[in-house]
């Protein structure tokens, strides 16, 4: 069933990177036209189109208020949430959307996100206690709300991958740690009740870790939940150098 | 059988210059190339003065010339701009905590500012006396 449009309403054009797999060598663009509201974002956009144009446009969503970081992808060569990214921004200029950079294209604009969730897991995403785990029963740690602030921002990370599309490096070589996970380290390094800075510094210290940032900065650009993953990583290359100097002079 | 054929998008070697952030990147990791012959110049000029006076003078002579002093305000320009962005992002890197607040971004740009024209002031001072 599709939407009659009637000729007083405004018009915007939408192109799309397409892609599958089973049928095509390689990504094209498709033109839509979409009817346009200013209250319209992105993401409603590709649901108008999926329901009324194309049912075949492929897109991961779930949310729609910028909390499951699920539909991601390019707004005209910039990452973006497609939830958090409105039409009226750019009407009445054309937009091309394209799937998230620097992943490969599993179809349409869904892409390969496993390497980004791997190296999430591998830096220990959780709490290492100094001692044994503390049971329940003898109370939560605790934590002052200063403590609580060092960290606080990193631990805003939705892991949407917004910051991988926009960092050349990780583009260049994808074996670089890249931006949320090494914000990631820096959220629970930071954490007054975690002792497990050691072991992670172990993945900080790489060539593929730090070191392998040339702070580009964008990745903070472009984070839609306000995290500073290149100051996590600068900070983090501090830490960095500290722990060299202090192995030069232990026996 | 599955259908999956994952595509690669290559990386143009343009790709610096598709986006303005990009380009201001590249334009502050370039600028050390015109630091670089700068200082090879300035490092010239220190052998050409150990060789004595009619060396020394033959390469501040040679300074004269206007591509020289082209290459100098290019290099000026250079050294500029990758010292204004850089004191930009230097909050990033420090990590410094007063009364359980991190400092104000401002003053940590305003110190680098203050401690650039003293040191500055300083150079002069030395040049001149």
């Amino acid at each position: 069933m599709s939407k009659k449009l009637t000729p007083s309403e405004k018009r915007l054009e939408i192109e799309i990177l397409r892609y599958h797999p089973e049928q095509d060598e390689e990504p094209y663009l498709q033109q839509f036209e979409i009817p346009y509201t200013t209250d319209m974002t992105i993401l409603e956009a590709l649901q108008f189109i999926k329901d009324h144009l194309d049912s075949t446009v492929s897109f991961r969503w779930s949310c729609r208020m910028a909390i499951c970081g699920s539909c991601g992808l390019m707004v005209n060569g910039v990452p973006k949430l497609g939830c958090k990214a409105f039409l009226r921004d750019y009407y009445p200029n054309k937009i091309t959307l394209e799937a998230l950079a620097n992943f490969p294209i599993e179809r349409d604009l869904v892409v390969v996100m496993d390497d980004f969730i791997n190296k999430l897991e591998e830096i220990k995403p959780y709490l290492i206690p100094e001692k044994e785990p503390q049971f329940l029963t003898k109370g939560t740690y605790q934590q002052t709300p200063e403590q609580l602030e060092k960290f606080k921002q990193y631990s805003m990370c939705i892991n949407c991958g917004l910051c991988y599309s926009a960092c050349p490096q990780y583009a260049l070589d994808n074996k670089f740690i890249g931006p949320a996970a090494l914000a990631l380290i820096a959220r629970y390094n930071r954490d007054s009740r975690d002792a497990g800075s050691a072991e992670r510094m172990k993945i900080v210290n790489q060539e593929v870790g730090v070191w392998g940032c040339t702070f580009v900065g964008y990745c903070s650009v472009v984070c839609p939940k306000g995290v500073d993953p290149a100051a996590a990583i600068q900070l983090l290359k501090v830490e960095s150098s500290k722990d060299y100097l202090i192995g030069m002079f232990k026996p | 059988m599955s259908k999956r054929r994952p595509y690669n998008r290559e990386l143009s070697s343009d790709w610096w210059l598709k986006d303005i952030f990009y380009s201001q990147y590249m334009l502050r990791e370039g600028s050390s190339i015109f630091i670089t012959l700068y200082s090879l110049i300035l490092a010239w000029g220190v052998f050409r003065l150990s060789q004595g006076e009619v060396a020394f003078n033959a390469w501040m002579e040679a300074l004269q010339h206007p591509l020289s002093i082209l290459f100098h305000l290019i290099a000026l320009a250079f050294a500029l701009y990758h010292s204004i962005t850089w004191f930009s992002l230097a909050p990033k890197a420090v990590d410094l905590w007063i009364k359980g607040k991190r400092l104000n971004e401002k003053i940590i740009i305003l110190t680098h500012y203050i401690a650039f024209v003293f040191v500055s002031i300083f150079c002069l001072f030395i040049i001149i006396s």
